[in-house]
């Protein structure tokens, strides 16, 4: 049972709001000592891991390009392009980019979006700019309910799109396991069976995006009558 | 091969000890020389990384935790343009801005699916068992020359609007790391065996219905508890998927594997261990709520197990 201290550390740690790294730091170290590793083998596997990991730190790469693109106006560029879509809503925007985020992770093609490269200088303004066509200036609190809906609609699209294509890690890795299990099987079964879910995450997630020009509806509606009511009052 | 993943490594190294300096030099930042640190010795474990023995790199890893921990990154000043110079700089370069920005994505996918296999004499050009990685090194180098040479910006200009968007990450773009070296520690704890016993001697055997259940809420929650849902995959289906479901109940394998992973995703959608996905572009969006994306994703991913405990259970048998 003492190996799960590292687990309660994490929880009880980010849910009193502690730097989450020094809280991984201190249940890494902690689940070390349960395990009955010295403290010099602990150390080993952090500088390990780290090293081995760095490839999850490469968005840094991207962040030149971007912050140069965005000091010469590429966010205020693209609401200037979606306004003159006239049919544009920040659910069918996001809608379109669920279906292309996932299916070109389908075929493999995992690189075409992320937070870095596209939802931050691309999708994330483009999805403000068609509300503001729409509403007009919005407010700070919608603004980032948007931000974040663009993000995790790319999360959506990726992780459902990615497990289908076969050459992907995932369905290598469980191909993997299963052989060392005595268990052979194509891995085109594995990436088939993953369909059904593949397609269920995108109705889930498309008719959520599809309520979503409601709900921005409905706050504009509330937020215009507050400030409307405060100005009068 | 011509171009390896260390390489790669090494420019992003070379960023961030250029970062380090003009952390540094802000004397408007109330830490810069923590700030400072703190970069510096993140790009260190990029350029030196494979030479620096694994227990000084560990070492160096928990300076980082604790720099952050005792809050010594910080913010500086950056110079920004105003909104009306972006608006005037956005009519005059219009549409081509979005040509360095399409740049990335395209230039990665012509690597990883055209250059793959392309050979120089007995060399492959890509690292072969980094395509991807390499590709978007290489993507970001040639979309990094494009966007100076379109905008006119000369010197390390792009490398400082670098450092605004770094510092407003903050900690948390290392946090995606640590974390997998909280993996490795769980692994080497012998976590998963404990977590599948104990949710194999809590559940009904007999009943398909509830292994089902215990196996893709399981996943989920794992996948949680270890941010990753590679890491909670062989755990759960040794402990659970294959004794009970496959071998007791006569299961299809691939069914429980696929849907299984996917149960896993669930998971990742709901957690801020997967700091890649939730933490960090929630920093990067400038968002102040970090779990803002997390909500935004939940419903999607609560309905979606759901619905996966009943696929799971319908094509499994």
């Amino acid at each position: 049972m003492w190996p799960l201290i590292g687990i309660l550390i994490v929880i009880i740690g980010f849910a009193l709001k502690f730097n989450p790294l020094l809280v991984v730091t201190v249940a890494g170290i902690a689940t070390g000592l349960a395990g009955n590793l010295s403290v010099e083998e602990i150390l080993i596997t952090f500088g390990t891991a780290f090293e081995k990991n760095r490839y999850l730190s490469l968005f840094i790469l991207t962040l030149p390009i971007i912050g140069l693109l965005e000091r010469y106006g590429l966010k205020e560029q693209s609401q200037v392009l979606i306004s003159k879509v006239k049919a544009a809503t920040t659910g069918r925007l996001l809608i379109l980019y669920l279906f292309v985020r996932e299916s070109t992770a389908a075929l493999g093609l995992t690189s075409l979006g992320g937070h870095a490269q596209m939802v931050r200088p691309l999708v994330a303004p483009m999805a403000e700019g068609a509300a503001e066509n729409k509403h007009g200036e919005l407010p700070e609190e919608l603004r980032n309910k948007i931000k974040a809906q663009s993000a995790a609609t790319d999360n959506v699209g990726l992780f459902f799109g990615e497990d289908i294509f076969i050459a992907f890690g995932a369905i290598l890795l469980m191909h993997g396991f299963f052989q060392q299990n005595g268990i052979v099987m194509e891995p085109l079964h594995l990436a088939m069976w993953g369909i059904p879910t593949a397609i269920c995450a995108f109705l889930i997630h498309g008719t959520r995006l599809y309520l979503f020009d409601g709900k921005i509806a409905a706050y504009m509606k509330e937020y215009n009558h507050s400030t409307k009511n405060r100005i009068d009052g | 091969m011509i171009f390896q993943l260390e390489y790669v490594y090494y420019i992003a190294g070379i960023f961030l000890a250029i970062i380090s300096i003009l952390s540094f030099t802000d004397k408007s930042n109330p830490r810069r020389f923590t700030t400072a640190l703190f970069w510096g010795l993140f790009g260190i474990s990029f350029i030196f990384g494979k030479v620096i023995p694994p227990l000084y790199m560990g070492i160096l890893v928990i300076v980082l935790a604790i720099i952050a921990g005792f809050g010594g990154v910080r913010m500086g000043s950056y110079q920004q343009t105003t909104d009306q110079e972006r608006e005037a700089s956005s009519r005059r370069f219009g549409n081509k801005l979005f040509i360095p920005a399409l740049l990335i994505p395209i230039v990665t996918v012509i690597g990883s699916v055209v250059l793959k296999k392309t050979q120089i004499g007995d060399l492959f050009l890509l690292d072969q068992q980094n395509v991807t990685l390499v590709s978007l090194g290489i993507a970001c180098m040639i979309s990094l020359v494009v966007a100076m040479s379109i905008t006119r910006t000369k010197g390390i200009q792009p490398i400082k609007e670098s450092r605004r968007l770094l510092d407003a990450i903050g900690w948390a773009s290392v946090l995606p790391q640590m974390l997998a070296t909280l993996g490795a520690l769980f692994g080497a704890a012998g976590v998963g065996t404990v977590v599948a016993d104990l949710v194999g001697s809590a559940i009904p055997v007999d009943n398909r219905f509830f292994v089902v259940v215990a196996y893709v809420v399981g996943m989920a929650l794992f996948t949680m508890v270890m941010g990753n849902a590679f890491a909670a995959f062989p755990v759960m289906t040794a402990g659970i998927g294959l004794p009970l479901l496959v071998q007791m109940h006569g299961g299809d394998p691939a069914v429980l594997g696929a849907i299984g992973m996917f149960s896993g995703y669930c998971g990742t959608l709901l957690t801020p261990m997967a700091a890649n996905f939730n933490i960090v572009p929630a920093a990067l969006l400038d968002l102040p709520d970090k779990n803002a994306v997390i909500k935004a994703q939940a419903p999607t991913a609560l309905i979606l197990l759901t619905v996966n405990v009943f696929l799971m259970y319908y094509l499994l048998f």
